[in-house]
């Protein structure tokens, strides 16, 4: 059985839905997930799964309305996320719990300067004064491996390269050390070097600041190089979590298998194995198929599946899956 | 004396708003159009303010001996009336002079008018949505829908003809502009990543707005803005033209345009040299407005190092 000493962050349950033209988007659809002090945690999916409204429900980002929380629970420290003041919410964000995303290149104020943008954070989180905070913007950026910060702190992001730019970004989420840091897709816009660079650089921030980690991504290769744990989403719902070695030794669920078998592996022989997709395409979560999401493009489907979806159960110790055959496998 | 340690805090934004004019002023600097607009504008500016030192001369005192004498340079001119006198024996440069007065302050303050509400009200339409957005806008559909010709009159008839209540008239028919076109920009900039940044880093609403939204929809305002004040000049005299301007005898550039209209073809220089006047100004505000917006925007700045 999977123990964390205390949860640190614990979605229970969560239902985040959108009221759109065309009906009701279920775009977080009972997900359950636990995140302790420190520990990186993956969610992958493809596009369209829910995994980007899971992220910006925890930091209560999203547009209300369109989306709003049909059920369940954000535990933080203990505390319902679901139901703060927007005040409150806003005084957590950037101190305890942060974000960066995928697009270093959109992400900065193109009218500030780096160092004024990452000044702000000191500002509204520490109170501290503009000399101060502008110390602590640079220290900052050193830490994120910047060169030259005090000269970089006085350029406009247009002046950065993309593998800069995430760094700085990487510089304001962490700025004032909080508990947790989302990761969107963090390394999906830079080049296969660059994202090395900052994946390593994550990974000592972490040990470093012993921030928790909740890593979005559809980059199973990033997954396996930082995360302990993972969970497989597909149209709102996980479909499978497991101890991350667990998972890439031995998945459970076909929709994980067909992940894994989808990207080329180091020590596959180009003439016995080929690449196998998944056939068909997510549907949209406005318009989802009646029963269970994935049985129309499942190469395992039984009677069941058609009928009915099955419930996320553990089938070894640590190890949930979502799958009729799998958990009474 | 001993001031509590937050004060200095909420001069914070203030300065770095000075610091961002700064820059920009520099960068204007480096800009040769703007250098000429600013200088032209500058002397047009000061002339308005301190030619009596200079000219003084009543711009109602009327010469009925020396109706529509032409300017100096031309047979029959003197320099007596340097630039030629009018039906009514009015010397025409200290017409001119005296207008540039009224011209500049109604076009200017109509559009600091117009702007400042347009902007609030765009800034807050467009960020905060919803009703507050809705009833912001059927306002200015109203405003849109009635005929600015028509709310000009019956509000100058209610109110009396002055420049303060015309300037107010003009503010208040133009802020739809300003507010649309901010709320145009505003959406589309308040679904940038940056401002999701912001506000994952805690940034209050209110700051969002004014320092992550409100610097990058500020180049169409100045250039709607300049435009504008160029419009104002020109409503100004249509409104002088009908009586319901600035209240006659008070020389404007626009009157001047209207009276000296019957006389086009035996006085050129009763239109020709108001119009001349308008046209400068107007070129200098708008090579002025062109040069700011690019100063403004950092990518196009050339910043050493």
């Amino acid at each position: 059985m999977w123990v964390v000493s205390s949860r640190m962050l614990s979605i229970r349950n969560l239902k985040t839905y959108f009221r759109t033209p065309k009906g009701l988007a279920r775009a977080v659809d009972g997900v359950s997930l636990d995140i302790g002090p420190g520990e990186v945690v993956g969610v992958v999916g493809e596009s369209g799964c829910g995994k980007s409204v899971m992220a910006l429900s925890i930091l209560g980002l999203l547009p209300r309305p369109p989306a709003y929380f049909a059920g369940g629970e954000i535990l933080f420290n203990d505390q319902d996320l679901l139901k703060f003041k927007p005040d409150e919410m806003r005084r957590l964000r950037g101190n305890q719990i942060s974000m960066i995303f995928q697009e270093p290149m959109s992400a900065l104020n193109p009218v500030f300067t780096v160092g004024n943008q990452l000044q702000e954070v000191f500002q509204v989180h520490r109170n501290l004064g503009r000399a101060e905070a502008l110390q602590n913007a640079i220290d900052m950026l050193a830490k994120v491996g910047v060169p030259a910060p005090e000269r970089r702190v006085r350029e406009y992001p247009y002046q950065l390269s993309g593998g800069m730019r995430q760094r700085v970004m990487i510089a304001m989420a962490l700025a004032c050390r909080p508990a947790l840091l989302l990761a969107d897709e963090p390394t999906t816009a830079l080049d296969v070097s660059i994202q090395a660079q900052i994946i390593e650089l994550m990974t000592a921030l972490k040990e470093e600041l012993d921030t928790a980690i909740l890593l979005i991504t559809h980059d199973l290769g990033v997954v396996a190089e930082i995360t302990r744990r993972v969970a497989v989403m597909y149209t709102g719902k996980i479909m499978e979590e497991a101890p991350t070695l667990d998972l890439f030794d031995a998945p459970l669920h076909p929709y994980t298998r067909g992940l894994l078998t989808s990207i080329p592996r180091a020590d596959a022989s180009f003439e016995t194995e080929s690449l196998t997709e998944i056939k068909g395409v997510v549907p949209s979560v406005a318009a989802l198929p009646p029963g269970y999401h994935f049985e129309p493009r499942c190469p395992e489907a039984i009677d069941i599946c058609r009928a009915q979806a099955p419930a996320l159960e553990e089938a070894r110790p640590g190890h949930r899956v979502a799958c009729w055959r799998a958990a009474h496998a | 004396m001993n001031r509590p340690a937050a004060s200095p805090e909420r001069f914070r934004h203030l300065r770095a708003s000075l610091r961002l004019w700064g820059e920009t002023l520099r960068a204007l600097a480096r800009s040769p159009g703007a250098v000429a607009g600013g200088v032209l504008f500058a002397l047009i500016i000061g002339t308005s303010i301190c030619f009596q030192i200079f000219y003084t001369k009543d711009p109602l005192a009327q010469d009925l001996l020396a109706r529509l004498t032409p300017p100096f340079w031309q047979e029959g001119g003197s320099l007596a009336y340097p630039l030629g006198t009018d039906n009514l024996g009015r010397d025409v440069l200290v017409r001119i002079l005296y207008g540039s007065r009224v011209s500049l302050m109604v076009g200017f303050a109509s559009v600091l008018v117009a702007c400042g509400a347009g902007i609030a009200l765009g800034l807050i339409s467009g960020y905060y949505g919803g009703r507050t957005d809705s009833v912001i806008m059927r306002v200015a559909d109203v405003f849109m829908a009635y005929p600015f010709m028509l709310l000009t009159i019956s509000i100058i008839a209610v109110l009396g003809n002055s420049i303060f209540n015309l300037i107010l008239v003009l503010g208040l028919s133009d802020w739809v502009t300003y507010a649309r076109t901010i709320r145009g920009s505003v959406l589309s900039i308040k679904e940038k990543e940056f401002v999701l940044a912001a506000r994952s880093v805690g940034t209050r609403n209110r700051v969002i707005l004014l320092r992550h939204v409100f610097p990058n929809v500020l180049s169409p305002i100045l250039v709607l803005g300049t435009v504008r004040v160029a419009n104002i000049i020109i409503w100004e005299s249509g409104l002088s033209f009908l009586g319901m301007g600035v209240p006659p005898p008070m020389p404007t550039w626009g009157r001047m345009l209207a009276e000296g209209r019957v006389y086009i073809t035996d006085a050129w220089w009763l239109v020709t040299l108001p119009g001349l006047a308008i046209m400068l100004t107007i070129l200098s505000i708008n090579l002025l407005g062109d040069g700011l917006r690019d100063a403004l925007d950092p990518r196009l700045r050339n910043i050493p190092g």
